[in-house]
């Protein structure tokens, strides 16, 4: 979707001002952590996955995107998730508690499957049934379209010519998977894009942006 | 300092986080106390602005509009000359001023249907129209109108057949468009202001028809 | 115009509607999600200890600091990172969420690497640790493809005009690591005294390593 989250080439946002590493905390505030954590380890509903977490993310208003913190973001799609799921209600969340009589499950992930879930979640490489479309070195367009569900194709990249750097064989394809429309893998490939394509005359001549791009967001150039 | 996703928490040196973060969140607050400082500072008359109010709250509406769309109706030389050169046509109505220097009036036909916005701001014909509303100025509006015009007229209850073209006008410069809707069927007996009474603001928007009066729709 | 392709994802509009009702500052909006959901049996709390453990103590850039150093002093394994980043990374056994596809890119003379992820916030923790706020931050998502030398400016550092920046915008699941380069003035010292010169912030490619 052509939502604000599709930053790339705004401008007015400001400095990125940033933290010196050296200082910086892990955590900004404790809830952070508390936000990381219960986004790690809550049920989600059945289908969810990690394309409709963005997609949800996406669908905030953007006001409230622009203006909350990044894990409260995280906040926002978590509870968008619970009440798109049925798994609580608009009141519970208000409250903070469980309404009275309402079930309570025991399947939570538990403690000691934390480190076996971080070592071996998010593979998201799958075997495609047709040979590649494009090959590396060769010249491609990133196609106009605007899809009003999720996508990873940004808008500063539509319409532009650029040249394959990598293949990297069938990947989840997240246009599908985020509408729990099935993984529909795709061959995805990296493609580099001059800064003058992108940006025009007063670009930087040397200067390239590189962007992993799926095979159905592509056509030759 | 509350964080943001535009703002990272720990920079202090940004003028406009100042301004912002260290006033009242209320607007109705805000403008009073600019108005009163504005005034002690003699930065601006009051009178000036009640002026200014006046102007917008009584004088200067949509009534102008449709004047001039109901003279295009019975008058074809006017209707010509304004679909040529509107800011000449309108003239000797006295309506030109700020936000209507430079008018192209758009005609509605069973073939074509127009529609005005401002993607980028809210440029408006005030001059003619009065004051914007709200959703005109708004994101829903500036965003989908130029890649979804024929869903934002069905949420104004305003479905076009395949067989109209639809066309957008985005307001990017200073020239102002007023749409001159179709005249509706059964209106032939009306007289001129009668006309200019069943013209909508939201017609010469170019978001709604205009419809005949009850007595005579077909 | 697909408008009615996803009409079953209108219910994920329920964004709009709560938020007015509940209070803005997040702690407690949280404190309220952590009881909830323990309530509710849709977490547990212990879980949740244990994933910040993960990111304080078990996962961080000293992970990616021992990549690179390794890369430094063995230029077999350095042809190893740079033409499979995800084995050679695996070698090390840093794989892991957010690190399961990794590329790594190789700074030069000639060519500098930056790497955001404009639409979101996409970083190679399991190499890297949680990202910091600046990275997720919309200066930087929105500045670092069209102003690239502007953004590495504000980290102090300016290159020269013959070097050729290279943004890779993270838009899939493959998660890029910079290989910075070796600083002169390090010769003959040990891999382990290495990685600890290396930087969190010239493994995304806002800084380089210096000798100290």
């Amino acid at each position: 979707m052509n939502g604000v989250h599709d930053m790339g080439g705004m401008h007015g946002h400001g400095p990125v001002a940033p933290e010196d590493e050296k200082h910086e905390p892990l955590w900004h505030a404790p809830w952070e952590a508390r936000m990381l954590g219960i986004t790690r380890s809550m049920t989600y509903p059945k289908g969810f996955n990690i394309d409709r977490f963005r997609h949800i993310r996406e669908l905030m208003p953007p006001h409230l995107y622009l203006a909350r913190s990044y894990y409260d973001h995280w906040y926002a799609v978590c509870v968008a998730a619970l009440l798109n799921g049925g798994l609580a209600t608009k009141e519970e969340i208000k409250s903070g508690h469980a309404a009275a009589g309402s079930a309570k499950r025991n399947d939570a992930a538990r403690a000691d499957q934390v480190w076996t879930s971080q070592k071996t979640q998010g593979i998201f490489t799958r075997e495609v049934a047709t040979p590649p479309q494009f090959a590396t070195g060769q010249r491609v367009r990133a196609r106009n379209i605007n899809p009003t569900g999720h996508t990873r194709l940004p808008r500063y990249v539509r319409g532009k010519v650029g040249v394959v750097q990598i293949h990297h064989g069938g990947h989840v394809f997240p246009d599908t998977n985020a509408h729990v429309q099935g993984e529909a893998p795709q061959h995805l490939y990296t493609v580099a894009f001059s800064m003058r394509e992108l940006w025009g005359a007063d670009a930087s001549a040397r200067d390239e942006t590189c962007v992993d791009l799926w095979e159905s967001y592509l056509e030759p150039a | 300092m509350t964080a943001s996703l535009s703002d990272h928490p720990h920079h202090h040196d940004h003028a406009r986080d100042h301004a912002h973060s260290d006033v009242p969140s209320d607007p109705a607050v805000r403008t009073k106390a600019l108005e009163s400082l504005l005034t002690e500072k003699g930065l601006v008359d009051p009178a000036a602005i009640d002026a200014w109010v006046d102007a917008y709250e009584r004088k200067i509406g949509p009534r102008r509009g449709a004047q001039i769309v109901a003279r295009a109706w019975v008058d074809a030389a006017f209707k010509a000359q304004l679909l040529q050169d509107a800011t000449r046509a309108i003239e000797p109505f006295g309506f030109l001023g700020r936000e209507a220097q430079h008018l192209v009036v758009l005609e509605n036909t069973a073939a074509i249907h127009n529609l005005v916005v401002c993607t980028l701001c809210s440029c408006y014909p005030w001059g003619l129209l009065g004051l914007p509303p709200r959703w005109y100025k708004a994101a829903p509006y500036r965003a989908r109108s130029v890649i979804d015009p024929r869903g934002v007229l069905a949420e104004f209850g305003l479905a076009l057949g395949d067989e109209v073209e639809v066309r957008v006008w985005d307001s990017t410069a200073e020239i102002r468009y007023l749409v001159l809707p179709e005249r509706p069927a059964g209106t032939d007996d009306l007289s001129e202001p009668a006309l200019a009474e069943l013209v909508t603001r939201d017609a010469m928007i170019g978001v709604a028809k205009v419809e005949a009066p009850k007595g005579k729709r077909a | 115009m697909s408008q009615h392709s996803h009409a079953h994802d209108h219910d994920l509009a329920h964004h709009h509607d709560i938020h007015s009702e509940l209070p803005p500052d997040p702690a407690l909006r949280v404190k309220a999600l952590e009881s909830l959901l323990t309530e509710k049996g849709l977490v547990d709390p212990a879980a949740i200890d244990a994933w910040i453990e993960v990111y304080e103590s078990k996962i961080g850039p000293r992970n990616g600091a021992k990549v690179v150093a390794k890369a430094w002093v063995d230029p077999a394994y350095k042809q190893r990172l740079l033409s499979d980043g995800t084995k050679a990374i695996g070698e090390l056994d840093f794989l892991g969420r957010q690190g399961q596809h990794i590329v790594a890119v190789e700074n030069t003379p000639d060519v500098h690497n930056l790497v955001v992820c404009t639409l979101c916030s996409c970083y190679p923790l399991s190499v890297l640790g949680l990202p910091p706020a600046w990275y997720k931050s919309a200066p930087y998502r929105s500045r670092a493809v069209i102003d690239p030398r502007g953004v590495l400016k504000e980290f102090g550092l300016e290159l020269p005009e013959h070097v050729k920046i290279r943004v890779w915008d993270s838009t899939a699941e493959v998660r890029y690591l910079v290989l910075p380069a070796r600083p002169a003035g390090t010769e003959g010292m040990s891999e382990e005294r290495l990685a600890a010169l290396v930087t969190r912030d010239s493994m995304i490619g806002v800084g380089k390593v210096s000798a100290r």
